[in-house]
């Protein structure tokens, strides 16, 4: 190790992970987490270690900062920082090294505050805990705010974590990470849980950092858009095992490896065959509109979260709803599924008036609109059979139990889970398979529409991937009208034949995805376009 | 902020009037209070006498609001035994039972709660496994049956008798926080595994946060939000709540006179003592609803 006589910085690696071999459990899916892991990190550079969960990528950042859990011991292997050894596993001297020497930030960065503390009581705990004289705190609280580009330091400083927004969360916690100046970030998957423009500010700001402190950044994802934005070098896991390592362009454009090829592939969906336009639309939405009332008795405020939306779904067609988090997407469909009693406009279902619907006309509405969720762990319940999940709506509807159990099995094959899984409970899957459950309960009911609201946000993207062309195949094979929420234009892109652009509860823009995604005329889409990860990828043509 | 302080204000004051009308209703439904009085074989005309005197004769919506006018003035009634105003029966019983209540609240909550974040802190251990126990048991043990046995121990062994209004205020205290303290051991326990696992438990340890200050600075906060009801509901039980110890230890307090006086239907007295307890239970929910704007902020910004 050098020092470097301009920069005052050691040259070399920062950080230098060597053979780390990290056990697992005797009930786990394989032997090891962590296999023989090398790689080095230098002043600067952002590594981007790449794989889908589960493949041991978390714990390697946590082997970094001295945090694995007791029951994942190192088995061998070395982790020197600016070549020194790093203490043993939770050994009480690392609590000088995190956040001072490394600091780490994490997915959910409204979850990792404190939310009963003020953000600046939390940054300056850091301060405190690492023995910065209280004098010298607010003031460099107030610029580590400023450096990750918040535009009211002051206040963010006294706000709690719930009156920040998602990307205003993330800067402060890469502001609390930057306090003491380490010399190395982990990020762990930091982006994952933001939408597309956030996304692409908040990399920005990352970026911005390396540049002007020469930070080196170990960034965990498993999006290879976000990898082509930031990445100087990439390190591909899977199982436990780095199968490719090497600068970001090599990696990017020319995979060695096939796992490799497949996550990029993933990446970049191609586009799907249109399906011929049915004269006849199945649902028509016309000027819906809807209002939430917030507050109590003494303020009560009126939201408008739908804005005059009008479209039209027909059957075998699939339109997407695109927008950020709070445009209003997820409240249309509340809408569309009659769980809102909207304050304008009409919604006809099969030509009759959905507001209208009363007792048993209702009921064949229900049954024939089935909705999938975002979040598979939650949407099915834990105590239930997967078997009695999905039969449960055909009994509802007078399928005799054994009939609809016979169903459920078919619709567990059909949607590419063995029959065996009918007789297990939820947490004994990961999540594309609970997501794969939740479309055969959907499907169990031979719905007319489908609405999806975000349900592969949650999954990676391989996974991803395969979920959306196993709702394209249901839909090839069943015919049914699907509507499709997301805030992910390459899903957009994947699954739909026309597209519709939310922004603050109103449509800006509609039309055939490929057209739209392609040549956005609305600046608001445009904005979207450019700032999703590869956006470069999303240019005319070159999927289709 | 403000919205939210009238409307839980607003919400107990209706609560309250809605109550006095119930126990209003209910008195009057569950038999002649005047029949009652008298003995078996007392000639009607006493029995009218009795009624008249006692304003039973008036047609209902009369007695109702001169009951509630009565309220409003601060007349509570007589006891028709004693002929005293009943808030002085209530109010020489009151210490004795503030005394028996607010220790037992104390213990429990001493002993509950430092028993659950122990066995927190030591999940999965021998510890947890046997604190849990302990507070499975304390849960589950009727409070008459423990009282009974701290009496005959006190009595076969020591040779003391540990009830009356002489006796010592721990052992009905015990008996009577015994179950409330199994709750909170057990409350405390889930509550602060839950904060434990949250992640900024994790994201303050990367941030080199000791384990001590953790649990006391983020744990132990955000473990307290749920705890604060269940220390409220308790608190809102404090005088009802301790109607089978008090009878059981020969304690003087409040419960031992509602019993007394439902047994002898003197209604102005229980009427007073329900509206009294339905009042402490009501106060309690008001103060723990405010006191949420205190320690979540996220209930401040609404």
């Amino acid at each position: 190790m050098t020092i470097d006589e301009s920069t005052g910085r050691t040259s070399g690696p920062v950080l230098s992970v060597d053979g780390l071999t990290v056990a697992l459990p005797l009930s786990g899916d394989r032997a090891e987490a962590v296999t023989d892991v090398t790689f080095q990190i230098s002043a600067g550079d952002i590594l981007c270690l790449v794989g889908e969960s589960g493949s041991g990528k978390t714990v390697v950042g946590q082997a970094i900062l001295g945090m694995l859990p007791r029951k994942l011991p190192v088995t061998s292997g070395l982790i020197q920082f600016q070549g020194v050894d790093l203490p043993p596993q939770r050994d009480s001297a690392y609590r000088k090294i995190r956040s001072a020497e490394i600091a780490t930030i994490f997915q959910d960065a409204t979850a990792s505050l404190d939310p009963v503390q003020r953000i600046g009581t939390q940054l300056g705990e850091i301060l405190e805990v690492h023995g910065v004289p209280r004098a010298e705190r607010s003031e460099r609280i107030l610029d580590a705010l400023s450096a990750v580009a918040l535009e009211y330091p002051e206040r963010v400083s006294r706000a709690y974590p719930h009156q920040l927004s998602g990307g205003q969360a993330q800067r402060a916690v890469i502001a609390a990470a930057l306090l003491l100046s380490p010399k190395i970030l982990i990020a762990d998957e930091p982006t994952t849980a933001l939408d597309v423009t956030t996304q692409a500010d908040i990399l920005a700001v990352i970026l911005r950092l390396k540049a002007e402190r020469g930070l080196a950044v170990l960034f965990i994802t498993h999006d290879f858009g976000v990898v082509e934005e930031i990445a100087d070098r990439v390190a591909v896991m899977t199982e436990g095992r780095i199968v490719e390592q090497g600068a970001a362009a090599q990696v990017l454009e020319r995979p060695q490896d096939a796992y490799t090829r497949k996550l990029i592939a993933a990446s970049h969906p191609g586009s799907r065959q249109t399906v011929p336009k049915d004269a006849k639309p199945i649902l028509e939405a016309d000027n819906v509109s809807l209002n939430y009332h917030v507050g109590g008795i003494f303020n009560r405020r009126k939201i408008a979260a739908v804005r005059g939306v009008s479209l039209n779904v027909a059957s075998g067609r699939t339109v997407a709803i695109v927008g950020e988090s709070g445009s209003g997407k997820s409240s249309l469909a509340r809408c569309l599924l009659r769980l809102e009693e909207f304050d304008g406009g009409s919604i006809r279902f099969m030509g009759e008036d959905v507001s209208g619907l009363e007792r048993t006309a209702l009921r064949s509405f229900r049954k024939s609109v089935q909705v999938v969720l975002q979040d598979p762990y939650s949407a099915l319940d834990p105590r239930q059979t997967v078997r009695s999940a999905i039969a449960e709506g055909p009994v509802i509807h007078g399928m005799p139990r054994a009939e609809a159990n016979r169903k459920a099995e078919a619709l567990l094959d059909l949607t590419g889970l063995s029959p065996q899984a009918a007789d297990r409970y939820p947490r004994e899957f990961s999540g594309g398979q609970l997501q794969r459950i939740c479309i055969a309960r959907a499907l169990a009911l031979e719905p007319k529409l489908l609405i999806a609201d975000e349900p592969v946000s949650a999954l990676d993207v391989s996974i991803q991937a395969q979920i959306l062309e196993l709702f394209a195949e249901m839909q090839r094979t069943l015919g049914f009208a699907m509507l499709f929420i997301t805030h992910d234009l390459r899903v957009a892109q994947t699954i739909s034949d026309d597209v519709l652009v939310m922004k603050q509860g109103a449509v800006v823009e509609r039309g055939p995805t490929a057209q739209v995604l392609h040549f956005p005329s609305h600046p608001y889409t445009q904005e979207l376009v450019a700032s999703a990860p590869g956006g470069a990828s999303l240019a005319p043509v070159s999927a289709i | 902020m403000t919205g939210y302080i009238l409307s839980r204000v607003a919400r107990a004051a209706l609560t309250l009037l809605i109550t006095v009308s119930l126990v209003f209703l209910f008195i009057r439904f569950s038999g002649d209070p005047a029949a009652a009085l008298v003995p078996p074989d007392a000639p009607e005309e006493v029995i009218e006498q009795y009624r008249k005197a006692m304003g039973l004769d008036q047609p209902l919506w009369k007695q109702y609001t001169g009951y509630i006018g009565g309220l409003l003035r601060g007349d509570f009634g007589y006891s028709v035994h004693t002929g005293r105003p009943v808030e002085d029966l209530f109010l020489e019983r009151l210490p004795y039972t503030l005394r028996l209540g607010l220790t037992a609240l104390g213990i429990s909550l001493i002993f509950g709660i430092s028993l659950g974040v122990t066995a927190a802190i030591r999940r999965g251990t021998l510890v947890d496994r046997i604190v849990m126990g302990i507070s499975v048991f304390a849960f589950a043990m009727p409070n008459f049956l423990f009282g009974l046995v701290l009496i005959l121990t006190g009595a076969l062994v020591f040779k003391v008798f540990l009830g009356g209004a002489d006796g010592w205020v721990l052992m009905p205290a015990l008996t009577l926080g015994l179950a409330a303290m199994g709750s909170f051991a057990r409350f405390a326990r889930s509550s602060l595994l839950e904060t434990i696992n949250a992640p900024y438990m994790r994201a303050a340890e990367a941030r080199g946060v000791p384990f001590a200050r953790r649990i006391l600075r983020h744990a132990a906060p955000n473990a307290a939000i749920p705890l604060v009801t269940l220390i409220g509901l308790s608190l809102g039980a404090l005088i009802a709540g301790s109607v089978v110890t008090e009878q059981v230890f020969a304690w003087p307090g409040v419960g031992q006179l509602l019993v007394r006086s439902v047994a002898t239907r003197d209604i102005a007295v229980v009427q007073f003592l329900v509206l009294v307890v339905a009042a402490t239970m009501i106060l309690a929910n008001l103060i723990v609803d405010l006191l949420y704007l205190v320690i979540d902020p996220r209930i401040r910004a609404r």
